[in-house]
């Protein structure tokens, strides 16, 4: 988790930490480019219609948006993989580049949380609970885990940017 | 509807009262509730786009949460699509609407 020391936003990451990063990263990043599918409802909601009763208006908007926004959002979660060694490790964020994962972590989540069905009244710990009862193996499980660290992570890390 | 006595003559010179002011609304950006975003994240978004107080940021993310959505800036139609954009960026479900 992230503390801030010297106008830096500073965390030790373990391998299987990292690695699950990278990994959930990777995921929207091509969600973002090859898989790109404005039917993927994680699409949606990262790039939502601007004119949600008027869809040739948000179409038409979305001709001089959608391009600069996409390539904002590859960059910030290239800005994760890029300082984030893959086998774990020290990572020192400037304000800047503390500000690029916030966001980063926030359309990481995003993602998981609608594949996960997250919803307002959703209790994680409950559900996490839920999901090992049924089957500890299956991928639910794993997923809630990962979701409620990156919550826990966005939150230490602006905790230490505003701090 | 008005029935066989009603009077068909309609004054063509009227202005539609509703369309006149129309034009000159200004727009709103509406950001709308979500189950993902950190109440603190959305705080400290509302503070970094549009210069607000911590204490205003807070009272819209408040709105957001309770009321599931809030107008968080008003203005020209232009100005308000590069907010709803500059929240999208930042991960945040924005509409643009008339006010």
């Amino acid at each position: 988790m992230f503390t801030r020391r010297g106008g830096r936003c500073v965390a030790r990451f373990a391998p299987g930490e990292a690695a699950v990063l990278h990994q959930v990263v990777a995921e929207v990043m091509a969600l973002l480019s090859d898989g790109f599918d404005r039917a993927d409802p994680v699409v949606e909601r990262l790039f939502p219609d601007v004119y949600p009763e008027d869809p040739a208006g948000s179409a038409d908007l979305r001709r001089y948006t959608d391009d600069d926004l996409k390539t904002a959002k590859l960059d910030q979660a290239r800005s994760i993989l890029s300082v984030l060694p893959a086998d774990g490790g020290e990572v020192r964020l400037d304000p800047e580049q503390a500000e690029t994962w916030l966001r980063a972590l926030t359309d990481v989540r995003l993602a998981l949380g609608l594949r996960l069905d997250i919803r307002d009244d959703t209790d994680l710990e409950a559900e996490l609970d839920d999901a090992v009862l049924r089957d500890p193996t299956s991928p639910r499980v794993g997923q809630l885990s990962v979701y409620a660290y990156l919550t826990y992570l966005q939150e230490s890390l602006l905790e230490a940017l505003v701090s | 509807m008005g029935g066989m006595t009603a009077p068909q003559v309609v004054p063509v010179e009227t202005p539609d009262i509703e369309e006149v002011p129309a034009a000159d609304r200004p727009w709103v950006t509406v950001v709308w509730n979500d189950p993902v975003n950190l109440m603190s994240y959305v705080t400290w978004v509302f503070q970094k786009l549009f210069g607000y107080n911590r204490e205003k940021a807070e009272s819209l993310m408040l709105d957001v949460h309770h009321k599931g959505k809030a107008i968080v800036s008003s203005g020209m139609r232009e100005r308000m699509e590069y907010d709803a954009s500059r929240l999208h960026g930042y991960g945040l479900w924005a509409t643009v609407d008339r006010s």
